[in-house]
């Protein structure tokens, strides 16, 4: 196409969208609007679900490529996409549209922070019980769409386990709500559990209704430190076949430091004292000290820290992370790599590590083996922008061709994200 | 069916595993839901993963619908026959593969009973959380087919949350192994898309199921209310004080007294019975049970009582988990009923079956999992009475629709199946239904797996939303609507 009538295409989009959103709500992708590296070329914020609707079925129609963006906090997230047409912000969708708080339920836009819905639900004594990370900017539905979740996944499992009811835009403009407002219902297909963690690659999540659990009325944190890595698993075996009964336990563990590990208690303040005597009885002679609840954001900092550095998303059986660790040991001091991680009981964590760019995408590729072996991930969230080409995903098994099919059903044209999700979806 | 083909099914089976004598046929007629049967061509019981990919692969080069089943406990029809199609009955396939309690893992065959999970691993102070009342019998396929609850779901979760990975026969016979032993595989969640997909996926052929660890301490009470709006207000009051128990059932006079007929339970006789069950670290259950205790009180509970020992608290548990059951004794037929409400709407949907209850004439004995809003209303009625059951269904329906009114669900537990599929329509929008049939064509573009089911009219892949125009596959003769 010559340069001008490019030009002329690209201005009658801006018009068309501005037709849709509002003037005010279009304009130019800027230095800040770039997915996994691929500069976005337009910028639209709609302001509703109907025109969320109607700009994806108007970019669809348009040939264009679209990558939803929440908060932009996990942008590094998944394979660079094959082409940012238009980024469709979800920043305008930010209402709390019902939380029922005497039915445990929230029904709040996608655009909406985890902060702001967190303080609105502390009104009432409750909250989404998951500790997602950066949450002053990350959004419900980034959130639900990366699957983050964190050490109080322990007890209250994940996204997957909060989320009841969704509303999903799909590139052709439907608008389809799957799930329901009530905490119990198996009335169709779990599409809830579609959407979380599909990288908006099926659709745009417009709502989402969860869940909730009350705050607790006390939470005391207790810290052990420990000298290798086969002694701080071996205690939280022990305390996870306990009766002890933690909302999360993480390990802390880096190349040169000592480990240590967290663990929450929630509840009344007689439970609480009753839990704290029966762990240090449990780990004797191991020292248990009451530690601040800043410790919980060791993965976030983790996550944040990096600029040169790799990091990753492990997924291991919970009795395999000595094991893998000591590989993590091996590999790393081999290309001369600096690590440390942050790992939950449930066996999933994170993985910073640190070294020239060569090194580290060598030690990705040797250390996704280590764990594929094992059954589990490793899945790169973050990487050296000079880093060769390397796959985010890894192994996605043999359910690919069925994934594929799916993305095909909903996004038959290839809208949302291509190329940015596990098998090349 | 031809002769070839039935001959061709027989050889994949061991002999005994092939059934197509109609008087045997008749076992497989119906599922725990008896006003809808059909006879299948034949019933095959494969007895490992490479035979029900044989079976399933003759299925579709044929266009043979099948269906897969379990125990045959379900209560929406969901494992019904269906006609000119097969059953493909999991029920040999029942062994317990491994148990990983360092990881708190255990994987099973589909045809494993609920029950025997938990009996397993037991000794070792862990347990499979999901309890539906069937446990004794169902198995966990059809568990996975449903997504089974049962009454300590409000803390635990349903059967979903402890599915984490699975291995499951595709509808044109290949293999797929979503999920895993390890959280968040890469790709899209399609475990847990197929858990309570009722059958219209695949079938699952191998489960890793997530155990949990006994708590330290359970203490189940038990308070008699003088009517129902004042057990559901203790309800709301323990839910606000930030309290969650593992269950919370609700029962009501006529409930008692059918339990009270059938099993013995020795509970009061009241206008409405709540039976909480807390469990944790012992310190913290006391704490919390005092608690309890007193909101129970405030609410106008007259009899209170914790039960003593596991056997008490059986007794107590005997008595709701035989509800169901126990309403022969005071009704010759009736009407098992699965809505959900926000728990809120609870004291207006009980006034509101009240009001039709008295209406028609119709009574109706209410067995709640009061906790999570999910109200099993039982529809008692006589056949023999011209017009009864007709305004039992009635009325019935009339309940699962102020359930949609009120913003819930028409099913909690049971499934959709085939019962509730004209409901389908009242919860979701075209848009909807048209979206989850998208999910399906991904899955089985033939609409081989218990096609009839689920949702209200069968839609080829590739049909447009609208006029009905023959689909390419139904004019070059490949496909027929069922």
């Amino acid at each position: 196409m010559p340069a001008n009538s490019a030009l002329r295409a690209n201005i009658s989009t801006e018009e068309g969208l501005r037709g849709i959103a509002g003037a005010a709500h279009v304009r130019p992708g800027g230095a800040a609007d770039s997915i996994a590296g691929v500069p976005g070329r337009l910028v639209v914020e709609p302001g509703s679900e109907q025109e969320l609707s109607d700009v994806l079925r108007y970019a669809n129609d348009a040939g264009l490529r679209v990558a939803p963006r929440g908060g932009g906090t996990k942008l590094t997230w998944g394979n660079p996409p094959a082409r940012v047409d238009l980024i469709v912000s979800t920043a305008r969708l930010d209402q709390i549209i019902e939380h029922a708080w005497a039915d445990l339920t929230v029904t709040v836009e996608a655009g909406c922070t985890m902060q702001n819905l967190e303080e609105r639900l502390a009104q009432h004594g409750q909250r989404l019980a998951l500790d997602a990370m950066w949450p002053e900017r990350a959004t419900v539905g980034g959130v639900l769409s990366t699957n983050d979740s964190g050490a109080l996944r322990l007890r209250f499992g994940g996204m997957r386990d909060l989320i009841i009811g969704v509303t999903l835009a799909l590139p052709d403009g439907t608008l389809a709500r799957s799930g329901g407002k009530v905490v119990k219902n198996v009335a169709g297909y779990d599409l809830p559990k579609l959407a979380t963690g599909a990288l908006g690659t099926l659709g745009v999540i417009a709502r989402a209704t969860f869940r909730l659990h009350p705050l607790p009325q006390n939470a005391r944190t207790f810290s052990i430190a420990a000298t290798d890595i086969a002694e701080m698993l071996h205690c939280m075996m022990a305390i996870q076949d306990s009766q002890l009964a933690p909302s999360a336990l993480q390990l802390r563990l880096s190349a040169n430091a000592a480990g240590e590990i967290d663990i929450l208690f929630e509840g009344t303040l007689p439970g609480l004292e009753a839990q704290e005597a029966h762990l240090r009885d449990l780990v004797e002679p191991m020292p248990v000290t009451e530690t601040g609840a800043d410790v919980w954001a060791a993965r976030q900092q983790l996550a944040s820290l990096a600029k040169t550095e790799a990091v990753a998303k492990v997924s291991m059986l919970p009795a395999e992370i000595a094991t893998v660790f000591d590989a993590v040991r091996r590999v790393t001091s081999a290309q001369h790599a600096r690590w440390s991680t942050v790992m939950q009981a449930t066996g999933l964590g994170l993985l910073r590590l640190d070294g020239a760019t060569e090194q580290l995408h060598a030690a990705l590729q040797e250390l996704r083996a280590v764990l594929e072996r094992g059954g589990g991930s490793l899945v790169i969230l973050r990487r050296p922008s000079d880093m060769a080409p390397l796959d985010a995903w890894g192994e996605a098994g043999d359910a690919q061709p069925l994934m594929r099919a799916i993305k095909q059903q909903l996004d038959p044209s290839g809208t949302l994200n291509p190329a940015r999700f596990a098998g090349g979806i | 069916m031809n002769a070839r083909i039935l001959q061709e099914f027989r050889a994949l089976v061991d002999r005994r595993a092939f059934i197509s004598s109609p008087e045997e046929l008749h076992t497989y007629e119906s599922d725990g839901l008896t006003n809808f049967r059909a006879l299948p061509l034949a019933v095959l019981l494969p007895k490992s993963t490479t035979e029900v990919q044989a079976i399933v692969r003759v299925c579709h080069r044929e266009r043979i619908p099948f269906v897969a089943r379990g125990s045959g406990t379900g209560l929406s029809g969901g494992a019904l026959p269906v006609e000119n199609g097969i059953v493909i009955s999991l029920a040999r396939m029942n062994r317990i593969l491994e148990v990983d309690l360092p990881n708190a893992r255990v994987v099973v065959e589909p045809g494993v009973i609920n029950l025997d999970v938990t009996g397993r691993i037991a000794h070792e102070n862990y347990f499979y959380a999901p309890d539906p009342s069937s446990q004794s019998v169902c198995t966990i396929g059809g568990n996975v087919a449903e997504n089974s609850g049962g009454a300590h779901c409000l803390k635990y979760g349903f059967t979903t949350t402890h599915v984490l990975g699975l291995e499951v026969v595709l509808p044109d016979g290949s293999l797929i192994h979503p999920g895993g032993k390890t959280l968040d595989a890469p790709g899209y969640d399609l475990a847990g898309v197929f858990v309570g997909s009722e059958g219209t996926l695949g079938i699952a052929t191998k489960v890793i199921l997530r155990i949990v660890k006994r708590p330290e301490c359970i203490r189940t009470l038990l308070a008699a209310f003088p009517a129902t709006n004042e057990a559901g207000a203790a309800v709301s009051d323990i839910i606000a004080a930030g309290v969650l128990p593992a269950a919370i059932e609700m029962m009501d006079n006529l409930a008692i007294q059918a339990a009270e007929a059938a099993v013995h339970a020795h509970y009061p006789d009241c206008g409405a019975l709540l039976l909480v069950e807390l469990d944790g670290p012992l310190a913290e259950v006391e704490a919390l049970l005092a608690r309890t205790t007193e909101i129970c009180r405030k609410n106008g509970a007259g009899e209170i009582r914790l039960a003593q020992s596991d056997a008490e608290r059986a007794l107590m548990w005997k008595g709701r988990k035989a509800a169901f059951a126990s309403v022969g004794r005071i009704s010759p037929n009736y009407i098992v009923q699965d809505g959900v409400i926000p728990r809120t709407a609870l004291p207006e949907i009980l006034n509101e079956i009240e009001r039709l209850a008295a209406d028609s004439g119709i009574r109706v004995a209410n067995v709640f999992h009061a906790g999570d809003g999910n109200l099993h209303p039982l529809v008692l009625y006589d056949r023999r009475v011209p017009g009864q059951e007709k305004a039992a269904e009635a009325l019935s329906s009339r309940i699962l629709e102020i359930c949609i009114e009120k913003g819930g669900s028409i099913t909690g537990e049971h499934g959709v199946g085939e019962e509730k599929k004209m409901m389908m329509g009242k919860m979701f929008s075209e848009p909807d239904l048209a979206v989850m049939q998208r999910v399906r064509c991904a899955f089985d573009p033939l609409h081989l797996a218990n096609p009839t089911k689920v949702f209200p009219r069968t839609r080829l892949c590739g049909d447009k939303p609208g006029e009905y125009t023959p689909h390419p596959l139904e004019t070059a003769g490949l496909a027929e609507r069922f």
